[in-house]
C-alpha cells in the first residue's frame, strides 16, 4: 500500500468537483434575470395576442428586441445550469449523462432559435 | 482505504420520513417552477419565430398562444416566473447567511407564496 496522507487521499474525491463555479454561475445569472424578467414579461406581454403588423413593428424597435434577446440568452443559460442539477439529483449513471446532454441541446437549440427570430424581426 | 460498501450505505432521512413543512414545500416549488418554465419559454420562442417567418405561420402560433390552453399555460408561466423570482431572491438573501432561523424562514416562505399570487394578479391587470 502506498503511503498517502489523509489529506492527499481526500483531495479531489468530493462530489462537487467544479461545483463552486457552477453555483456562482447560477447566482450571477439569477441577479441578471432579476432585472431582465420583469422587463421581458411586460414588453413581451404587451404585444402577445396583437396583430402580425403590430408585433413585427414592435420587435423592430431596439429596446424590446434587446430585452428579448438578453432574456432568451441569460434565461436559457440559467435553465440549462439549473436543469443539470435537477437531473444529477434524480437520474444516475449513463442515463444521467445522456439526459444532461439532451437538455443542454434543447436549451442551446431554443436559445439559437430565439436569437434568430429576434434578429430577423429586428433587422 | 478502499470503500468496500459503495452504494449500500444508509441514507440520511428525507422525503419518506419528514412531515411536509412550509420550508420544504416552498423549496421544491422553486425547483418545479424553474424547470417547468421551459414549456412557456419554448412557446414564447416559437411565437417569436412565427412572427419572424410569415403572417400565415404567425396566425397559427398566435392562435395556439391565445387559445384557452395557451392562455392557461401563459397564466401558469406568469405565476411560475414570479414564484421562481421571489424564491430566488430568498436564496440570494440566505446566501449571506441571514434569515436562516425558522421564524424568519417561515416569514420569507409566506412572502414568496403570497407575493407570487399578488404579482401574478398585478401582471394580469396591467397586461
Amino acid at each position: 500500500m502506498r503511503y498517502l496522507t489523509d489529506r492527499k487521499r481526500a483531495v479531489g474525491m468530493g462530489s462537487a468537483k467544479s461545483g463552486t463555479a457552477h453555483f456562482w454561475a447560477m447566482k450571477v445569472s439569477s441577479v441578471a434575470l432579476l432585472f431582465l424578467v420583469p422587463l421581458f414579461v411586460f414588453t413581451f406581454g404587451s404585444v402577445l395576442g396583437e396583430s402580425y403588423e403590430t408585433v413585427t413593428a414592435y420587435y423592430a424597435r431596439p429596446f424590446p428586441a434587446l430585452v428579448a434577446a438578453l432574456t432568451i440568452v441569460v434565461g436559457l443559460e440559467h435553465f440549462q445550469s439549473g436543469a443539470q442539477v435537477l437531473i444529477e439529483d434524480y437520474v444516475h449513471g449513463l442515463a444521467q449523462k445522456i439526459t444532461i446532454i439532451l437538455v443542454k441541446c434543447l436549451a442551446y437549440g431554443a436559445m439559437a432559435t430565439g436569437l434568430f427570430a429576434i434578429a430577423k424581426l429586428a433587422l | 482505504m478502499a470503500d468496500v460498501n459503495r452504494g449500500n450505505r444508509p441514507l440520511s432521512p428525507h422525503l419518506t420520513i419528514y412531515r411536509p413543512q412550509l420550508t420544504s414545500m416552498t423549496s421544491i416549488l422553486v425547483r418545479i417552477t424553474g424547470n417547468a418554465l421551459i414549456v412557456g419559454a419554448l412557446l414564447c420562442i416559437w411565437w417569436l419565430l412565427s412572427a419572424a417567418t410569415s403572417p400565415a405561420y404567425f396566425a397559427l402560433a398566435n392562435g395556439v398562444m391565445t387559445s384557452w390552453l395557451g392562455k392557461l399555460i401563459m397564466l401558469g408561466s406568469i405565476w411560475a416566473i414570479w414564484y421562481h423570482t421571489l424564491g430566488g431572491i430568498r436564496h440570494l438573501i440566505w446566501d449571506n447567511a441571514v434569515g436562516l432561523d425558522i421564524p424568519t424562514a417561515y416569514k420569507l416562505g409566506w412572502t414568496v407564496v403570497i407575493g407570487s399570487f399578488v404579482l401574478t394578479a398585478l401582471t394580469v391587470i396591467v397586461l
